[in-house]
């Protein structure tokens, strides 16, 4: 198995080795795709703790995922302002679209800080935002053409704002 | 008259919207000039400067930061500055866009901090789902480091000051300050039981302050104007300008960077271009999802953070304001907020861990037309057992807020749609448009 990209500069960066965990979560799932077994007991060794206290610490997150993900996370907010601006069928439309899908993994999350973009959707923690079933389908399907796809900066989705 | 906006934090990003975010656009309007200055005084008179600005915590508390600042023990070494950048309470969008559009200024403000603390590690805590947000901020920390405005020698100063970006992994729990900690330090973020404070023993246990991002990234515009001038904006104890993140049934939700003690009316009616859909405003949720509700009879209240608590039982919290019209269900509003504080709590506390998950499923069964004449009674009984006296957020029987936050929605319920909710529970249905 390949080492951990970036392992040597991620604990160099802490005080304390155990600080590294995250960050080396991160790393090992960027590698694989997802934070397999293995990973985990990787992961162990370079910070000195039990596979069981990497693990509980990984199953704490959401980010980090136990088992295969598509290469595609699609999160779709439904909290509370993307609620009354067509979050929840949003999440609906892209559920029943990519659910035979095995490189698209649609979520439902909480609320991603963009609110006045809502409704809102990330795509591998890329914001996306004032999106339709509509639109949200086709910037999909360009990330999965490999398309580059402009990403939105916080505050600049609606008309008129700088 | 047509209020205006106050623009201090905000100014930059507003001024260059297209390069904001970049070191030639701080340069060029004035970035790290604070921080010249201000290493140019000595530490304590930072402080001074801004004690006197009556500068409190943008995050959610509004505790005053000199007053934080001063907790740290004197001479006890290393010592961490924390800047919590996990923005997850719902509706809040302020830290993404100051970290996405100005980081420049976050870097000013973390070294004029760092200076005025004593310290010489400083982390960000950033939300894990602000990829950009995170690029660039660490961008920023790289560019600043390879000028010489922070790093080694800071500016020439002989003062040391390292920033690590440290990514949070979705976990909301991640915002209450012990739990970010216990985060940082790679255990799973749960809270921790206080005394000992952060102030004493935070970080690796060694003396910590945790300030937000607006908290800090008001910094330069502090040491800038003074201290005198900035406290001289606002109203009461709440001095100075905040931004309020404005959304839900608008027509212009967004940021809005105001002086303190303008109203709720005034974000609503002249930044947000007044409610979307049927009106009267039917409810809204000032501070984040963690704050009790007010209504249309409350508009005309000033946005002054004691005020709005002694009188009215709300917070101003992280500055959220969400606005709901006539068309919206308080039931359904309720019951996707119980869902969320049963999905974030991090199961440490039982009244919090159980509780928050029978008022999903209480709240949902009432959504979905399974509701019993008990249920709204049933919901108080469980949120009395989390937040003692129902004084949400206020009382609790849990470690951190999380738990009496869950039960603001119910007492809101209860106070201004209780008709609503027993209709609701008879009729197997909403009883909104």
């Amino acid at each position: 198995m390949s080492p951990i990209p970036g392992a040597e500069e991620i604990l160099a960066r802490y005080p304390s080795k155990r600080s590294a965990l995250m960050p080396l979560l991160y790393a090992v799932q960027d590698r694989d795709g997802w934070v397999t077994e293995d990973g985990m007991h990787e992961v162990a060794e370079h910070t000195g703790l039990s596979p069981a206290e990497v693990l509980s610490v990984c199953s704490f997150y959401t980010m980090f995922k136990r088992e295969p993900a598509g290469k595609l996370i699609v999160s779709v907010c439904t909290s509370v302002s993307c609620l009354v601006n067509g979050g929840p069928e949003l999440l609906d439309h892209l559920r029943v679209r990519y659910a035979d899908d095995p490189d698209v993994t649609v979520e439902e999350v909480e609320c991603l800080a963009a609110s006045d973009g809502a409704p809102v959707m990330q795509v591998n923690y890329e914001f996306h935002e004032r999106m339709t079933p509509e639109s949200a389908e086709r910037i999909v399907e360009d990330y999965k053409a490999g398309r580059l796809v402009p990403r939105t900066v916080s505050g600049t989705s609606r008309e008129g704002t700088p | 008259m047509t209020a205006t906006e106050t623009r201090l934090v905000t100014k930059r990003l507003r001024d260059r919207p297209h390069d904001s975010w970049t070191l030639a656009a701080a340069r060029e309007t004035g970035g790290y000039e604070a921080l010249r200055k201000a290493l140019g005084m000595e530490p304590p008179a930072i402080a001074e400067e801004v004690k006197v600005s009556g500068l409190r915590g943008r995050g959610g508390a509004g505790f005053p930061t000199a007053t934080k600042w001063s907790f740290l023990p004197a001479g006890v070494e290393p010592r961490y500055l924390v800047v919590n950048c996990d923005e997850a309470e719902p509706s809040t969008f302020k830290d993404r866009m100051l970290v996405e559009r100005d980081p420049h200024q976050l870097v000013e403000g973390i070294a004029i901090a760092s200076f005025a603390l004593g310290v010489h590690h400083a982390f960000v805590y950033v939300r894990g789902e602000f990829a950009l947000g995170a690029e660039r901020l660490a961008r920023a920390v790289a560019e600043a480091r390879a000028e010489g405005l922070v790093g080694p020698d800071m500016c020439g100063s002989g003062f040391d000051l390292e920033i690590i970006v440290h990514r949070g992994a979705g976990a909301y729990i991640c915002g209450e300050e012990t739990a970010l900690l216990n985060s940082l330090e790679g255990e799973r973020g749960m809270p921790r039981i206080r005394p000992p404070f952060p102030a004493i023993a935070g970080l690796y246990a060694k003396p910590t302050v945790v300030n937000n991002v607006e908290t800090i990234s008001t910094l330069p515009a502090i040491i800038r104007m003074g201290g005198e001038a900035y406290g001289a904006l606002g109203v009461e104890r709440s001095r100075g300008s905040r931004i309020f993140s404005l959304s839900g049934n608008v027509n212009r939700p967004g940021n809005y960077e105001l002086e303190l003690g303008l109203t709720f009316r005034q974000l609503i009616d002249d930044f947000g271009g007044g409610l979307r859909g049927p009106g009267p405003v039917k409810f809204l949720i000032p501070g984040g999802a963690s704050s009790q509700w007010l209504t249309d009879e409350h508009l005309d209240v000033p946005l002054d953070m004691d005020l709005v608590t002694q009188k009215y039982g709300v917070m101003l919290g992280s500055g959220a304001v969400m606005v709901y019209n006539q068309d919206a269900c308080p039931v359904r509003v309720a019951l996707r907020l119980a869902h969320f504080f049963a999905h974030e709590s991090c199961g440490k506390c039982t009244p919090c861990r159980e509780g928050t998950v029978w008022m999903r499923k209480v709240l949902y069964r009432i959504e979905h037309g399974e509701g019993r004449d008990t249920d709204l009674e049933l919901l108080l009984d469980v949120g009395d057992n989390i937040s003692p006296g129902l004084n949400a957020p206020f009382s609790q029987t849990t470690i951190c807020p999380l738990g009496p936050s869950a039960v603001s929605c119910i007492v809101s319920l209860n106070k201004y749609f209780r008709d609503e909710v027993l209709a609701h529970v008879k009729e197997g249905k909403c009883q909104a448009a």
